[in-house]
């Protein structure tokens, strides 16, 4: 017996498709939180979202794993319609929000089993399922272990293995390192990673860094203000920028004419100030932009107190597409958020 | 069906793992059970009564007498002597002694002349407990003095003969009914009430949501183990209770099956209406807030330890739709009375109806998304 109404179009370069997004819409009242939005992700396909607080990212992906309805637009996951096969969509998904959620009075392996029950997985394939994600988040040896008495790394990593429990076929991460120390945050993109090579899974997550993102995704999509602002591969996202190099240069003495005399100089595409005299300038040819600026410097007798030279980084990306300005997050109004329970991990 | 079980499951094993749920929900209701139970219970004994007396006669003396028989028997009251009945009556205001008896001059005489003899009682009725109860005393004792030393062949005084049905029900033998009760709203309240928003806050709720479980399972999961909970409280505090208040019910079969199934009731009612009034809050600060003015609400007006029939009709209308008056209407039936399944058909009935239609109303009201 087949559940599914609406059968996988090929997209993304001919791959099979995993999610597709067709002017999705989110609407709190007079608010639009979500402004028709598209996107499409291919099978095996790691794809990030990023954006600023606030940007719908969370709105993107609650409506994805049909948590809030959707306003108007279409979204297919694994080619059901998450409004009206939202159950064929749940049983095809694996979900890691960004709250650690796993009960922390019970086991590791408690936590598994209850949610493979969920999933009605029948007791064989949920014994051996379990087995395999614990292998797979290196927590074979802490499954009779309480998750209150487990680090945030590793209640992360029970995370993930729940969302793994019922073999998803596409997994949705929201900001799944986030609060994790940089090793446990380099730990969790190798095995996400591991996962991938491993399971063929189609990966959808959200995130905050970009060297995250960069490492990870195979594409991302920016979204600011509910849109979608910009979409690429890493690569492509970072030679969307305008100059390929990026200068950064701090002078000793703070002059309100630097900026004007930076963007004068050949090659260069963008100044962006920064705090401290600190200066940085976008450019196409980095060792040119380099020398030009000691000369200017020299001929002005002025001094120097920093300068290096970098790839444009997907910071730079996100900056461009979203701006400096610092955001209010629109939050909905009870937010109420539990203090820990004592004796549990941060 | 499984995906209910894995509900009820998870709930068990976080309750079971961590026992502060049933501790808790024990621990007023006996608490209660005790200090009121004992407070309340027991008649006054050893009040101080202070004696002024102006006659000294023969029929003083008897008066003496009498006094000196109930500190010796009954002792409700012990007496003080006092010489003037300022003193006296000062002393009843201040609380060094509880009631003042004057004794006028010429006492005796009026009694064997027949011309309306009369002893003052001073009574401190701030207290009515306590004044009541002396009143009450006092009256027995001038009424007991009143009989003529012979009587008339054929007695004319209309007597009430008062049968009792049951053996003598002390304070905590009342009190224990709504105690179980008690223990069985707090449980539902804290496992079905706070627990449930403080998952909700914590988002494991949205971690059931994005599973294929429906919303009659999610809901019905978390019924049932929230009902299981306060069942084991319900039997916990039957059996601790009736063993402290010197009851045997526990012994009888046929009356703890009955118990039982008015505990299963009970629970099932307060779960429902728990449910219904929390199916949209999100805030964790709301069942907290609502703890202690449901528990007035519900509660006091219930019966369980003041009777309904003293209640205003303001009072007696909340008491007819709330739960607890039929949970404890049926314990009281069957822990103190052991009046058979006949008298608690109508709780049974009414809890039941209420559970289930509370849960009915619920159900469409619980948002399967976020």
């Amino acid at each position: 017996m087949s559940f599914r109404h609406h059968k996988p179009e090929p997209m993304v370069e001919g791959t099979p498709l995993a999610i597709g997004v067709e002017n999705i819409v989110k609407r709190y009242g007079d608010f639009e939180a979500v402004k028709g939005i598209s996107f499409s992700v291919a099978e095996g396909e790691i794809f990030g979202l990023l954006g600023p607080n606030g940007a719908g990212k969370s709105t993107l992906i609650r409506m994805m794993t049909t948590l809030i309805p959707v306003t108007a637009g279409r979204a297919l996951v694994g080619g059901y319609d998450v409004t009206k096969d939202s159950d064929a969509v749940r049983r095809m998904i694996g979900v890691i929000p960004q709250a650690l959620t796993s009960d922390p009075d019970l086991t590791v392996e408690e936590n598994l089993s209850i949610y493979a029950k969920l999933y009605s997985v029948g007791r064989a394939e949920r014994e051996r399922n379990i087995q395999e994600v614990l292998e797979a988040v290196d927590l074979v040896k802490w499954r009779d272990a309480q998750t209150k008495t487990l680090s945030g790394g590793m209640r992360r990593r029970v995370e993930i293995a729940r969302g793994l429990v019922h073999n998803p076929s596409i997994f949705f991460l929201d900001e799944p390192t986030t609060g994790l120390d940089p090793v446990s945050r380099i730990a969790v993109w190798e095995m996400l990673n591991h996962l991938k090579k491993t399971r063929n899974l189609t990966m959808l997550l959200t995130t905050h860094y970009m060297e995250e993102a960069d490492r990870l995704c195979d594409r991302i999509a920016i979204v600011d203000h509910g849109k979608l602002v910009a979409l690429g591969t890493p690569v492509e996202l970072k030679q969307s920028v305008p100059g390929s190099n990026v200068v950064e240069v701090q002078f000793q003495r703070e002059d309100d004419t630097w900026k004007a005399r930076l963007e004068a100089l050949p090659d260069v595409t963008e100044v962006q100030s920064q705090s401290a005299g600190v200066y940085r300038v976008l450019t196409s040819n980095g060792s040119k932009t380099t020398t030009q600026l000691v000369e200017m410097a020299a001929g002005l007798g002025e001094q120097l107190t920093s300068l290096s030279v970098q790839n444009t980084s997907l910071d730079d990306v996100f900056v461009h597409y979203t701006g400096r300005q610092l955001r209010d997050e629109q939050v909905k109004p009870v937010n109420f958020v539990m203090p820990p329970r004592p004796g549990a991990q941060p | 069906m499984n995906r209910m079980l894995a509900i009820v499951e998870r709930e068990m094993r976080k309750f079971f793992r961590s026992p502060v749920l049933m501790i808790m929900s024990m621990m007023l209701p006996l608490v209660q059970l005790i200090i009121l139970g004992n407070a309340f219970g027991g008649k006054i004994r050893g009040a101080r009564v202070a004696v002024v007396d102006y006659d000294r006669g023969p029929q003083a003396v008897k008066v003496h007498e009498a006094f000196d028989a109930v500190a010796a028997n009954i002792a409700t009251f012990t007496t003080v002597r006092y010489d003037d009945e300022d003193t006296a009556r000062e002393d009843v205001r201040t609380g060094k002694v509880d009631a003042a008896v004057i004794i006028p001059a010429q006492y005796s005489r009026r009694v064997y002349a027949q011309a309306a003899p009369k002893i003052g009682l001073v009574v401190d009725n701030t207290d009515q407990f306590l004044s009541a109860s002396i009143e009450s005393e006092m009256q027995s004792l001038v009424n007991a003095m009143n009989q003529p030393v012979i009587e008339d062949r054929v007695v004319k005084q209309i007597a009430l003969q008062i049968v009792e049905l049951y053996p003598y029900v002390e304070y905590m033998k009342y009190l224990l009914p709504g105690c179980i009760a008690l223990a069985m709203y707090i449980s539902v309240m804290i496992g079905g009430g706070m627990l449930y928003i403080d998952d909700k806050a914590r988002g494991v709720h949205e971690g059931y949501l994005v599973t294929p479980i429906s919303k009659l399972e999610l809901v019905m999961g978390l019924n049932i183990a929230g009902a299981i909970k306060a069942v084991l409280s319900g039997v916990c505090l039957t059996v601790i209770g009736t063993l402290m208040a010197g009851l045997g019910v526990i012994f009888h079969p046929m009356a703890m099956l009955n118990m039982l199934l008015l505990i299963l009731g009970t629970s099932i009612a307060f779960n429902g209406m728990m449910f219904l009034m929390m199916v949209r809050v999100d805030d964790p600060l709301v069942p907290r807030a609502m703890f202690g003015v449901l528990n007035t609400l519900l509660y006091f007006p219930s019966g369980a330890i003041y009777p309904i029939a003293a209640f205003p009709k303001w009072l007696r209308a909340i008491a007819v739709v709330d739960p607890f008056s039929y949970a404890i209407h049926g314990f009281k039936a069957t822990l103190l009375k052991d009046g058979g399944f006949a008298a608690i058909q109508t709780d049974l009935l009414f809890l039941f109806v209420f559970g289930i239609g509370t849960l009915l109303i619920a159900t469409p009201l619980f948002k399967r998304t976020l």
